[in-house]
């Protein structure tokens, strides 16, 4: 089906950002710009949710919404247009991407309030919503990958917005080059998808001359790669699959790779939950998942990724433990429930990894949105050693904070509780298909089990020590440190509406979000009906990884295990609040193991192992030797050539007419001589 | 004895050694410019005998080009000393030997 409408998703922010870049520089006018920004993003949303909802739309038909643009790249048999595909996965993506982009729009406004690069924040804020639309809604790895590099671009573009900060420069740069090296995996990726199945499209659209043949639908009749680790070299799917979550890897902050988001927290906090945490984080497993068609036939490569995403969920879990810095706390969170995501997809759970991708997007902006209403209401103070006892002052935020703390620590009724559970229980239960063993499959679920306990107890530790306990904030600073030049005494405030409105929208999709995919396994103690709706929409595009034997879906032995887990992570939830509680509440300033609050030296060994020798061979070896020595000295060695014929020939020039004459008359006498000589040539006719 | 072709030859060699000679040799301008014109009839010379010797108009047509040539270059030449002596009040070519005025 073609609509026209799909283009409006993308564009109408697109639109936003040029006229705040404009218009919005030159009016200055911070209601204007505003207006703008939160509008564009508002006619997306509105556009997204009719489109997805109505008869016949995007989740509620089997065919996707196609909106052919123009023809983009034709060359030889590569066809790339510009064109958008809205399935029920890319439209589950653009229903939460545009409503939580928009409430953080809004969320911004107060929060930017008073800045002078009011417009230009706004400006980036749109045209990252633009990329970010674009990488969703793209019918084919290469408009894709545009919107895979405009996010990153904008994501540079906002953590340095703070442009007379040298900590969010470095940070920003970090980010960006860290992201090349995924995204060098995700091109070689794309040229070895095109190079295997001749098409880079998702979905066939013969309409616009598309190969009805696509780059996923090609897998469908391929046999499963075997399960070796040469695989991954043969040049087949799992090479494909392998490159592809290298990208994923830089762009949704995984190990070796995650080492940019934690800095990336040097940008104003709406950036943060925005890109840092709802949305762009996750386009690597967005990415995974639309390409799952690949990835089933990979089954080395989802071992890869669930290793991967376990170890990153624990390895990031425990940094998160001992960060004093309220938003450190949070990125740290962030890459380790990605982790969980990547997890998730590993054991061919690929609908509970995007369950957990929408409901992280409610909690993780709401904590981080919480974070922001308590930064600004602290004047721009973030280490929360010197917070604590903030919920008389700040009850709206503390509230909110609260169902978020609840929903990402796994306590039933809350949205984290059962997208975590989900993954949980399917981890457990993953079949051996990409996992050497079924124990082995025990083995992830008890790494991702201890994570959920910690998890727990830093996000209690990060709750107990902003909003309870004594009132730090009046405290001497510690020596050597200047207190805040900006303002006087430290007197905490509530925000104001316009950032509490979206912290209360998105504190009730925290509680209720989950309710879209409530597991067979507990809901079927109410109701005989399947209310998994997340599973129900997304099964038709996700694709399944062969289990050979055909089992009974819900048989009595499964339903009762689910729940007997169900039960246990409850368990472990509440008992991870217990030990932050017991722990934190009376010592909120307990000191942590050194090595976890120095995050294991990650980045000095990085520093030390990759960055020094390559600034040492660069410097010593490409700049003095190859660019100095080779390159300068051949386009020096041209020049001193030029310059001896030129101190020849200056003799001829000396300037006197005589001699000139004298030449020309030299040179005339052996012509003349020259013909004496030979004679003139014979000329015929 | 009726001249022959040679005799105008031999002039018209004589004349153009003259202006070849001149030209090299002298540091005047005006003698260098009148040298050049010298050569240049040395060969007017020479295109009007064989014209004769030839009965074939086309060398005395030639005579007119170069005629007109050389009076176009008498303007320009003129001019440009002209100018040369107001900027250095001299006629010596050897002092002109800057290559810029």
């Amino acid at each position: 089906m073609e609509s026209n409408l799909l283009s409006l998703i993308i564009f109408a922010p697109l639109a936003g950002a040029a006229i705040n870049w404009f218009v919005g520089r030159r009016v200055r006018d911070e209601r204007f710009i505003g207006a703008v920004a939160c509008g564009s993003v508002a006619i997306s949303t509105i556009v997204a949710f009719y489109l997805a909802f109505k008869t016949n739309g995007a989740l509620r038909s089997e065919t996707p919404l196609l909106d052919h643009i123009w023809t983009w790249l034709q060359v030889g048999t590569l066809h790339a247009d510009f064109a958008l595909a809205m399935d029920r996965l890319s439209g589950t993506y653009a229903l939460f991407v545009t409503f939580v982009g928009f409430l953080i729009h809004v969320f911004a406004v107060g929060y930017m309030h008073g800045e002078t690069g009011f417009y230009r924040f706004f400006a980036f804020l749109n045209l990252f919503m633009f990329a970010m639309l674009t990488l969703v809604l793209a019918d084919n790895f290469v408009l894709m990958f545009v919107g895979w590099e405009g996010v990153g671009l904008c994501s540079y573009l906002l953590i340095g917005y703070y442009i007379d900060r040298k900590e969010a420069g470095d940070a920003a740069k970090k980010a960006f080059i860290t992201n090349r090296i995924g995204d060098w995996g995700f091109v070689l990726g794309i040229m070895l998808t095109f190079f295997v199945t001749g098409s880079v499209s998702f979905f066939a659209n013969p309409a616009a001359g598309t190969a009805t043949q696509t780059a996923l639908s090609f897998f469908k009749t391929q046999p499963v790669d075997p399960f070796t680790a040469g695989a991954i070299f043969a040049g087949g799917a799992t090479s494909i699959a392998v490159l592809l979550f290298i990208g994923a890897a830089g762009k949704s902050a995984q190990i070796p790779l995650y080492v940019w988001l934690p800095d990336a927290m040097a940008g104003p906090t709406p950036v943060s939950a925005l890109i840092h945490a709802a949305t762009m984080v996750t386009a690597g497993v967005y990415m995974i998942v639309r390409c799952s068609e690949i990835f089933v036939h990979a089954p080395t490569a989802m071992l890869i990724v669930a290793i991967i995403g376990a170890a990153t969920a624990l390895f990031a879990a425990t940094i998160g433990l001992a960060q004093n810095d309220i938003k450190k706390v949070l990125a740290y969170s962030t890459i380790s429930q990605l982790g969980y995501m990547f997890l998730a997809c590993g054991v061919g759970a690929f609908i509970a990894a995007i369950f957990h991708v929408i409901t992280h997007a409610f909690f993780k902006a709401l904590l981080f949105l919480g974070s922001g209403s308590v930064i600004h209401g602290m004047h721009d103070e973030q280490d929360m050693r010197r917070m604590g006892g903030l919920k008389k002052y700040m009850p709206i935020t503390f509230a909110t904070m609260l169902t978020g703390w609840l929903a990402i620590s796994g306590v039933p009724i809350f949205a984290g509780f059962f997208s975590k559970d989900e993954i949980l229980w399917r981890t457990w239960s993953a079949p051996a298909f990409s996992l050497p063993s079924t124990a082995f499959s025990k083995f992830l679920w008890a790494i991702a089990a201890l994570t959920a306990l910690l998890t727990a107890i830093y996000m209690t530790r990060m709750v107990v020590m902003t909003f309870w306990g004594a009132e730090r904030f009046r405290e001497a600073h510690p020596a050597g440190e200047k207190p805040n030049p900006h303002h006087g005494p430290v007197e905490p405030h509530e925000s104001p509406w316009i950032m509490t409105v979206p912290l209360i929208v998105l504190a009730v999709l925290s509680t209720i979000g989950g309710f879209i995919g409530i597991p067979y396994a507990l809901s079927a103690a109410f109701t005989d009906r399947n209310i998994n709706v997340i599973e129900h929409t997304l099964e038709p595009v996700v694709a399944k990884i062969e289990t050979g034997g055909s089992e009974s879906p819900h048989s009595s032995e499964e339903v009762t295990a689910e729940r007997m887990l169900a039960g246990l992570s409850v368990l472990v939830g509440l008992l991870g609040i217990g030990i932050g509680w017991y722990v934190f509440q009376k010592r909120p300033l307990l000191a942590m193991p050194r090595l976890l609050e120095d995050k294991y030296y990650v980045d000095e060994v990085y520093d030390a192992a990759l960055i020094r020798p390559i600034e040492a061979v660069s410097r010593e070896g490409l700049w003095k030797i190859f660019d100095i020595g080779v390159i300068d000295g051949f386009l020096h060695a041209i020049g001193e050539v030029v310059i001896e014929f030129g101190r020849l020939a200056r003799y001829l020039q000396a300037g006197f007419v005589r001699g000139y004459a004298a030449i020309i008359l030299i040179g005339a006498l052996i012509l003349i001589g020259l013909f004496a000589i030979l004679g003139f040539p014979t000329m015929t006719p | 004895m009726e001249p022959q072709l040679s005799w105008y030859l031999a002039l018209s060699a004589v004349l153009f050694t003259i202006g070849v000679t001149g030209v090299i040799i002298k540091r005047n301008i005006i003698s260098m410019f009148m040298c050049i014109e010298l050569m240049l009839n040395a060969v007017n010379l020479t295109f009007v005998a064989f014209a004769s010797f030839f009965q074939d108009v086309t060398g005395q047509l030639f005579v007119f080009i170069v005629m007109t040539v050389a009076a176009a270059e008498a303007a320009v030449g003129l001019g440009i000393i002209i100018a040369m002596f107001r900027n250095r009040e001299s006629l010596d070519v050897d002092d002109a030997s800057i290559l810029k005025l």
